[in-house]
């Protein structure tokens, strides 16, 4: 069975941890005992008691609702699948990759709520509620600065971690237009190329976030 | 040569014709492709290291809920040789049915005794990984000189034990395929270095004819080395779509690449050297062993043959003894790794260099270009040196005070680069537009922005007028994309269709020169048919024999044995650069998976279960982010040489020049790659040896005096 979200970085475990659910918390429960005992026994009881009446899904398929790139699509999926899976085979959306499956390498990266996230760590089920964006969500209207950059700089060789490495910029500009080269490197840090494109990835961060902040002056 | 002197595109930097579609996501690769109603395959792989499968039941599998194909990889009774080998293989309509069927195959069989660890594998007493062969068998031999004399009257000798991991190849796209029927006519979208490559192995393998079999590759998640045939997946892949009658995917997990789809052979190499007083090479003896898998003493298709590597590289001392041999473990096979062999040889004779030389106390650059016998490499060591500030920065090993030691080094690296024949088509349409077809493929390194260059420059045109396809068995053909030899062998054919197609539309248009601006309007006259030649590769144009030079600059923390990149400069020689912007790509590519090599990755086996312990990428570590030093590359532009390719000649000298940068800083060598901080501390004599590294030591003594003692076969190894 698959862990919950991949929390990456001290910002995105703030924001996740805005909503608890019944599956991180009984992770939580397995794992650290520090939250059990800030929580108290009590707490611990009325949580429990609600997971317990929460309606079991599966094994068979479950009516699962995602908001992909703006649009609601309705899936009926198993709740072991992986909100990689559910994107790649039953929504079509093949621009997140599947290579490592256990959240190494970074090429299956979506924006959940605006955040990178590993979309192999995270099942389907969970990813209800939330906006997800991916790769092709991001390139509705011709190259962003960053895909604009990527291309002009070679920041790519097979291309097949380009897609991740893009989203993980995008919402690295979108939080701070003015990155530094350490910034885009920590950026860079939850994602692999075997072609060894770093380089040119790097300077195509940088490149675009001078373009951005070009434009808007 | 006769490539255009003055130049629009050539030699210049042309963005990667295929990036928009890769950054977009829009690109389709082999994982990408899905056919209506397509089937998801995977494959039952042995949890046995060795034994003897007497039978498989397949009937409950086959039952299983959504399961369209249950199939066997070998009828009747066989023998599993590693972890991971194929049994069986399943296909149905999803993910999770495919997943829980493998579950319910019955396998019976005999397990028997393995061995996994080269050292292991040389004692006596160890089990036969083949039955009733060594397996060690015999050792090949390459001497010349008087070698015992030439030792004797040295100025100065050297003796060290070297050694090289298992690498492995990860490409990120895995090995896999999808495969669909219609009738007796099969396509197959494989994530392949060889699309013909790989019609003529399933035609083989099928009993398909080859006019029936098409192959398309039209993006792919990088090979180096590894995915020149369907492998038995894309075998199995077929059989299951023609089992279940519909499409099957059958794309590998991390796990299974680490198993069973090749890998860089180990070596261990015991090697002495020595020199005249001016630091002149005059003797060399090796004695060496590795494994490339259950299979040894055959030549695989490591491309080397077997684990033996060439030596001692590309010096060439008059006096030499040279035995290696080839030791098969219970373990998945190797294959052929960007520049099979070099990075192996090279890791070992330009560590023995920087040793002779730190004892001649000659300075490492000096002691190269007295005995590097090329005359290109020998100019790029002294532009490298300047550029780098050798002189300067360079001291006597461990020399720098204090804990954090700084050090500098260098090694150089040769490539043969032959060319294969290649054809493609060239069609120039009536609206002035052009289509190139070519059945080679793109690995990522940019042929077909190659092409596309190539093209643009020949007839005038924009590059933008020029549409490339590759990959696809229906267009002209081309050879496997590997030995750097896609550049050297398609853009000849480029310029061929390009002359051919201006010949011929002079012909039709009665215009003399219709290149550039002349282009659009001899087009026209084309009476709206297209005009379609073939070009064919043609003597001339290409050539071979890449030279390369790295330097790179660490510092060692010896507290820790954390060791940091500071600098690497490479000065490569490719001949005429096609393409600039994606030649440095590729130079920077190689030295970052040198990188790995050198500080990093290696393969674990478990000795225990036969299994590999690091089969996924947090615990077998590809250098990431963090771990990228600024890479300088002096492209030596010569066109008068022809284009030569250099994806490999790149990566051969980074491990060598960085482990020789930290035997600069610490003072003393780490001999084995990678170099890893309990080496570093261990070399420093930080950590008291382990009990285990005691009886290592005394293993390996006795395995290289084994392969001195072994039967010899003649080696013929040459290397320009």
């Amino acid at each position: 069975m698959k862990s919950g979200p991949s929390l990456r970085g001290a910002e995105q475990a703030v924001s996740l941890a805005a909503s608890v659910s019944r599956r991180d918390f009984l992770r939580g429960l397995g794992t650290t005992a520090i939250s059990t005992a800030t929580l108290g026994a009590e707490s611990v009881a009325a949580e429990l008691r609600q997971a317990n009446s929460e309606k079991p899904q599966g094994p068979g398929g479950a009516a699962i609702t995602l908001s992909i790139n703006g649009e609601r699509r309705a899936l009926m999926l198993e709740p072991r699948v992986t909100l990689l899976e559910a994107l790649r085979i039953h929504a079509g959306l093949t621009g997140p990759k599947e290579v490592c499956d256990r959240a190494t390498c970074g090429a299956c990266t979506v924006l959940l709520d605006g955040v990178p996230v590993y979309a192999c760590m995270i099942l389907a089920i969970e990813a209800q509620g939330r906006e997800i964006t991916t790769i092709e969500g991001i390139s509705k209207r011709g190259l962003t600065p960053v895909q604009q950059a990527v291309v002009e700089h070679d920041g790519l060789q097979c291309g097949y971690c380009t897609p991740g490495f893009v989203m993980s910029l995008t919402a690295l500009l979108k939080r701070n237009p003015q990155p530094t080269e350490a910034d885009v490197r920590k950026a860079c840090s939850g994602h692999l190329c075997r072609c060894g494109s770093y380089p040119r990835i790097f300077s195509a961060a940088l490149a675009a976030s001078r373009a951005a902040v070009a434009a808007k002056i | 040569m006769p490539w255009p002197k003055e130049t629009r595109y050539l030699g210049k930097s042309a963005p990667r014709v295929d990036a928009p579609a890769k950054v977009t996501g829009r690109a389709k690769f082999t994982s990408d492709m899905v056919p209506a109603g397509l089937l998801y395959g995977a494959i039952l792989r042995s949890r046995w290291p060795a034994a003897r499968i007497k039978s498989v039941d397949l009937s409950k599998a086959k039952s299983a809920p959504g399961i369209k194909a249950a199939i066997l990889a070998k009828e009747g009774e066989f023998d599993i040789n590693y972890y991971g080998q194929e049994i069986a293989a399943v296909a149905g309509a999803s993910r999770q049915a495919v997943l829980d069927a493998l579950a319910l195959i019955v396998v019976n069989a005999t397990p028997r005794p393995f061995v996994v660890k080269e050292l292991d594998a040389i004692k006596p007493d160890a089990p036969s990984v083949s039955a009733g062969k060594p397996n060690l068998g015999f050792g090949q031999a390459k001497n010349s000189g008087d070698v015992d004399a030439a030792f004797a009257s040295a100025a100065a000798v050297i003796e060290g034990n070297y050694s090289t991991p298992i690498e492995f190849h990860h490409p990120l796209e895995s090995h896999g395929h999808t495969v669909a029927w219609e009738g007796d006519e099969m396509t197959a979208w494989s994530s392949t270095q060889a699309v013909f490559g790989c019609r003529t192995a399933f035609s083989g393998a099928l009993g398909v004819p080859q006019n029936k079999i098409r192959v398309i590759c039209e993006h792919m998640g990088g090979g180096f080395g590894s995915k020149f045939n369907p492998g038995a997946e894309g075998i199995l892949c077929a059989r299951l779509a023609q089992a279940a009658g519909a499409p099957v995917k059958l794309m590998l997990t991390r796990f299974e690449q680490a198993l069973a789809v090749g890998n860089r052979p180990s070596s261990y190499q015991k090697i002495k050297l020595a020199a005249d007083a001016s630091g002149k090479l005059t003797a060399f003896q090796l004695e060496s062993f590795g494994t490339p898998g259950f299979s040894s003493g055959v030549s695989n298709a490591g491309g080397s043959g077997g684990a033996s590597f060439p030596a001692p590289y590309i010096y060439k001392p008059e006096a030499t003894r040279i035995k290696q041999g080839s030791v098969a473990v219970n373990a998945g096979q190797s294959c052929a790794m960007r520049a099979p062999g070099h990075p192996v040889a090279s890791a070992g004779i330009e560590a023995a260099l920087d040793d002779l030389a730190a004892k001649l106390g000659m300075d490492p650059v000096e002691i190269r270009l007295k005995n590097d016998p090329s005359e290109i490499r020998r100019r790029e060591y002294e532009l490298g040196r300047e550029r780098f500030d050798w002189k300067q920065k360079y001291h006597k090993p461990g020399a720098t005070p204090g804990p954090i030691k700084v050090g500098i080094g260098c090694a150089g690296a040769a490539w043969m680069n032959g060319n294969r024949p290649s054809q493609c088509e060239l069609q120039a349409n009536p609206d002035g537009t052009v289509e190139v077809r070519i059945g080679t493929q793109d690995l990522g390194t940019g042929s077909r922005t190659v092409v596309q260059v190539v093209a643009a420059e020949m007839l005038g045109l924009e590059l933008s007028a020029i549409d490339v396809q590759v990959g696809d068995t229906s267009f002209p053909f081309s050879g496997p994309s590997g030995g750097s030899t896609t550049t050297v062998s398609i853009t000849p054919a480029v310029y061929d269709a390009c002359e051919n197609v201006l010949a011929e539309l002079k012909k039709a248009s009665g215009i003399d020169d219709p290149r550039g601006a002349k282009w659009k309007e001899a087009c026209g006259k084309l009476r709206n048919m297209p005009l379609r030649v073939i070009g064919r590769w043609r003597e001339g144009l290409s050539t071979g024999g890449a030279c390369g030079v790295q330097f790179a600059e660490v510092e060692v923390d010896t507290e820790t044995g954390f060791v940091k990149l500071r600098k690497i400069l490479v000065v490569q020689d490719c001949g005429l650069v096609v393409n600039k912007l994606t030649c440095e790509s590729q130079i920077n590519g190689g030295v970052i998976m040198g990188i790995g090599y050198a500080l990093y990755e290696s393969r674990v086996m478990d000795r225990a279960s036969g299994v590999v312990l690091n089969p996924n990428f947090e615990t077998y570590k590809l250098p990431g982010a963090a771990d990228i030093p600024p890479i300088d590359i002096l492209l030596l532009d010569m066109p008068e040489r022809g284009v030569i390719g250099v994806g490999e000649p790149c990566t051969i000298p980074t491990a060598s020049a960085i482990a020789n940068a930290v035997a600069n800083a610490i003072g003393v060598r780490v001999g084995s790659l990678p170099i890893t901080p309990d080496k570093v501390l261990a070399a420093l004599g930080k950590v008291p040896p382990a009990v285990r590294d005691a009886t290592a030591t005394l293993e390996l003594s006795n395995a290289f005096a084994t392969v001195a003692a072994l039967p010899a076969v003649a080696r013929n190894t040459t290397l320009s």
